[in-house]
Parts: structure tokens; sequence; C-alpha cells
């Protein structure tokens, strides 16, 4: 199980959260001028990447407050969590040394938290 | 088995993922579609993906139309594919149960077994003492959510999910297709809006036609050659425990308190647990999942009390939106997709490695897939199957 770092209540069990998917996704200011294709992008798409997510976190079963995350999803370790309204961390302070679009290394599956 | 060729320079259709789905595509393209110039390109094993660590549960009880037509589709040719594939599969039609615990899954399971009656699908509605006389172990009235009933699919049951994979292997390879192991596909190249070829770990390999039927790591692809789909990808865990005598003989689901299961011909339990509640590609999944279905398994079987798990694993599966897969072509010309398959891909297996195979030669989908197309997120046609699988998505 993970450990959550609730900029709130501090570090906390994964299970007293819910996760709320991809963070910093905008509502189209003008949905009457969508088209059905950029409409489905909105309503369906959300980046599924192997790395670097940024991501919604709710503490569900404890402040009730919700926040932002930054996880590598290859290895479920959360770099940075942070308030709704401060800014996404840059990018580029973070390494992420993934090779492989599958981001695994070149055979088989590998689990870099477990291998560390 | 089969053959471990090097990769040609050039096929005309490249299958990217050597799970059962894959190497199924690969056969009928072969066997059906008249193409022989063929690879199928996996990064690892064959079937060491999701087709070799899943519950192998098999059943067609779904709520929609179109859903019953792919999965009975899938279904029926299960009760030939040992004979057709003259490999031994061990098919055992044991019959499927979904548990009903309380008024609402009554209702829900009842609308979804006269739903699937309607389908000519062989779905009954079973009672508190049916179910007592099919599973004497279960404990169905002294827990906080008793059992009040069950639609019942005798025609379900479970197969050998490694013979499939290896079934499909087989033959294919025998009809020339070039199944190509431990060669991982980094990327789709594409072209004023065609396909090239793919990107290995063993170089390039040209094709005008590549589906790509990567479960989890199907999105990921997708996005090398600029598509974007609506995929999420998650750990689903399941575990088996230590075998044992014969003690249930048929498989029983029952979503609302999460707790499914079957015994293998070795005697294992074979066990079902959820998938986890964010994105992850870890292949792990955390222990609060196991512990929930654990306890409701426990609580159902009071006898499976004092066992000992054995192991336990979790694979990536792919989740869709409506929890109904894409079996699809896309905006990129010769691209295709067989993916979404999320918590239940293993049933599907043989139907929808069929209607893939037919939707790359015809470059059109076949009358049973073309709702599983993906503009159904444009239009709105969604298929609406969160009721029907067995893992809430």
């Amino acid at each position: 199980m993970l450990i959550i770092n609730c900029p709130y209540c501090g570090e906390r069990d994964q299970s007293e959260f819910s996760n709320g998917g991809q963070a910093h996704v905008v509502r189209p200011s003008d949905p009457e001028k969508l088209n059905d294709k950029e409409w489905s992008e909105y309503v369906f798409v959300r980046s599924n990447p192997k790395g670097i997510f940024f991501e919604r976190w709710v503490h569900s079963h404890g402040c009730r407050k919700w926040f932002n995350a930054v996880r590598n999803t290859s290895t479920d370790e959360i770099i940075k969590t942070y308030k709704l309204n401060e800014k996404p961390p840059i990018l580029a302070e973070f390494t992420n040394n993934l090779k492989t679009p599958s981001g695994e290394p070149e055979l088989g599956s590998g689990n870099f938290t477990v291998k560390k | 088995m089969w053959r471990s060729p090097e990769p040609k320079k050039s096929y005309d259709i490249i299958i990217v993922g050597g799970g059962g789905h894959g190497l199924g595509t690969a056969y009928y393209l072969a066997k059906e579609h008249g193409f022989k110039n063929i690879a199928v390109i996996e990064k690892g094993w064959l079937g060491c993906g999701n087709t070799g660590r899943n519950t192998t549960i098999i059943r067609s009880n779904y709520l929609w139309d179109e859903s019953a037509l792919l999965y009975d589709h899938s279904l029926k040719l299960w009760e030939n594919l040992s004979e057709d594939l003259n490999y031994n599969v061990m098919f055992s039609q044991r019959g499927v149960l979904n548990l009903a615990h309380n008024e609402h899954d009554i209702k829900e399971i009842k609308r979804r077994m006269c739903a699937n009656r309607l389908n000519g699908l062989d779905s009954r509605w079973i009672d508190t003492g049916e179910i007592k006389k099919l599973v004497p172990i279960m404990n169905t009235d002294n827990l906080r959510y008793p059992v009040l009933g069950a639609s019942y699919q005798p025609r379900g049951g479970v197969a050998r999910h490694d013979a499939v994979a290896w079934g499909f292997a087989m033959r294919a390879d025998e009809m020339g297709v070039d199944i190509i192991q431990n060669c991982e596909v980094k990327g789709v190249r594409t072209k004023n809006g065609q396909v090239e070829g793919v990107e290995t770990s063993q170089g390039f390999i040209e094709s005008k036609k590549i589906g790509i039927v990567a479960s989890g790591h199907t999105s990921i692809l997708a996005a090398t050659a600029g598509v974007r789909l609506p995929l999420q990808s998650r750990p689903l865990q399941a575990l088996v425990s230590e075998p044992i005598k014969p003690v249930i003989n048929t498989v029983v689901m029952s979503n609302a308190v999460h707790a499914y299961v079957s015994q293998s011909d070795k005697g294992e339990l074979v066990i079902g647990a959820g998938t986890d509640g964010y994105n992850s590609f870890t292949q792990r999944g955390g222990y609060d999942v196991i512990e929930e279905t654990i306890r409701a398994i426990v609580e159902l079987y009071p006898i499976f009390g004092k066992m000992k798990m054995l192991r336990q694993w979790g694979g990536i599966v792919d989740i869709c939106p409506d929890a109904s897969p894409i079996i699809s072509k896309c905006d990129v010309k010769g691209l295709y997709f067989n993916c979404g398959w999320g918590t239940g891909g293993f049933k599907a297996t043989p139907g929808s490695a069929n209607v893939f195979a037919y939707t790359i030669a015809n470059d059109n989908p076949h009358k049973i897939n073309a709702a599983f197309s993906l503009d159904r997120f444009e239009t709105g046609r969604l298929v609406d199957e969160h009721g029907a699988a067995a893992v809430a998505h």
C-alpha cells in the first residue's frame, strides 16, 4: 500500500484516499464551439502515461480535501503532493529515466521500486 | 512447439502482443483470411502477461445486445476450440453463478438475466435452495450481506489459460506465422497518416497493417503513433490457495461483496481480487485490495478461513470508460486496436481474435464488433457494461 502525504494532514495510508484521475484538465471555455471529436476528447480521453503522472487525490476518510500529486506510475513513487491552488511543479525538476515507451527494461516486466 | 525465427524485414501484418488475443488474431488471419506473411511480436515470452495471470472465467451473460453477441460468439468458439486447434485447452463448462445480496442486486441481476434470455443465452435465476445444492460449502444466511439468489449460466466455465496461448501459437506457426519473442515494440512509425512499421528492440520491421493487442500498454504504443485512446491502466490482482480436495465444482462470482472463486484442476482455489483505485504499471497491486476480497471470501465460505494462499499476482489491465472493449481501426491508416478489455478479457479470447482478424483483413469491422469501434465515444453510443463486468471499474 502507498503512503500518501496529504498537504493538510501529513502521511496517511492510501486506503484513506480516493483517486480522481488526471489533474489540470481544463473545461473548454466555449463548449458549444467544440465538435463531437473534441468534446469526446474532453469527456473520455485522459493521459495514461507510464512514468510521471499529475493526478488528483481526495482524502475521503480524512480531511475530505482535494489535492494534486505527481507520481511515477511505473514505480508508484509519489514525488510530490501539492494543494489545488498551487502551480504544478516543473517537470524538468524530475529525472525520468524511462527509455522504452512502456518504461520497462528491454525484456520482461520491471519493478524498479522492489528491485531497489 | 513453434519456431523462433529471426524477424524478416517486412510483413503483410504485424500483431503487437503475444497473448491469447494477439496469437488468436494471427491464427484466424492465417486460417480464415489467407494471410501467411504475419508476425506476432512479444516483448517477453508467450502468454506472460495477462493471458498467463487471470482467473480464466468464461461466460457471456452481458446485459446489452452488442456485448451478448460478442461474448457469446466467443463462447461458441470456446465450445469447439480444443477440436479446432487439435490441442486440449481444458475448457470446462462447469457453470457460472452471479450472486445477489440485496434487493437492488436481485433487480439488476434479474434484468440482466431476462436480457440474456431474449438474446438466446442460457441464463436463469436460481434461488438460495438451489445455490445450496450447487455449492454446499457456501454460507448463505449467516453473514452481513446474505445470499438471496443468483443468475446461473451453465455454459460458462473455465479453461486452461496457458494452453490457449500455446494452442493458438502452434497452429499459427504451422501456417507460417512468425512468432517473435523477447522483442519489444518500442513504437509505431507513421508517415502521412499511414503506418510504415514498428520500431523494435531488434530494429525496424516494415508493415502496412499493424494490430496492437498489448492490454495495459496499448495506450502507450498508440501514443507513439499520435493516437490518444480513452484507456486507463490499472493493476488487477488474483491469487491462488494451496491445493485441496475438490470442494467447489462451479464458478461463483459476487459483485456486491467482491468475491469470486473457482477451483482449478490442480485443486487450488483461484480467487479474483479487484483493481487498484489509481493508474499504475507496477504489476503488483495494493494489499488492501486483497484484504477486501479475502474478507468476503471467508465470510461466504467459512471453511476457507484457515487456508493458506500460495501466490498472488497483478496484471496491468486497460480500462475503458464504458467497461466495454475497443476493437477498431483508427484515424491512422493501417493501425488497428484490440484493447480496453479491462478486467474481463480472457473469456473473449477466441471471439475477439476472430472479429479482430476480420477487421484487419477487410479494413472494416465485422458486424459483431462494429459497435465496439472508437467512434462510439464521439457518437455517444456507449456499451455500458459496468453491471456485467465482475470487477468494479
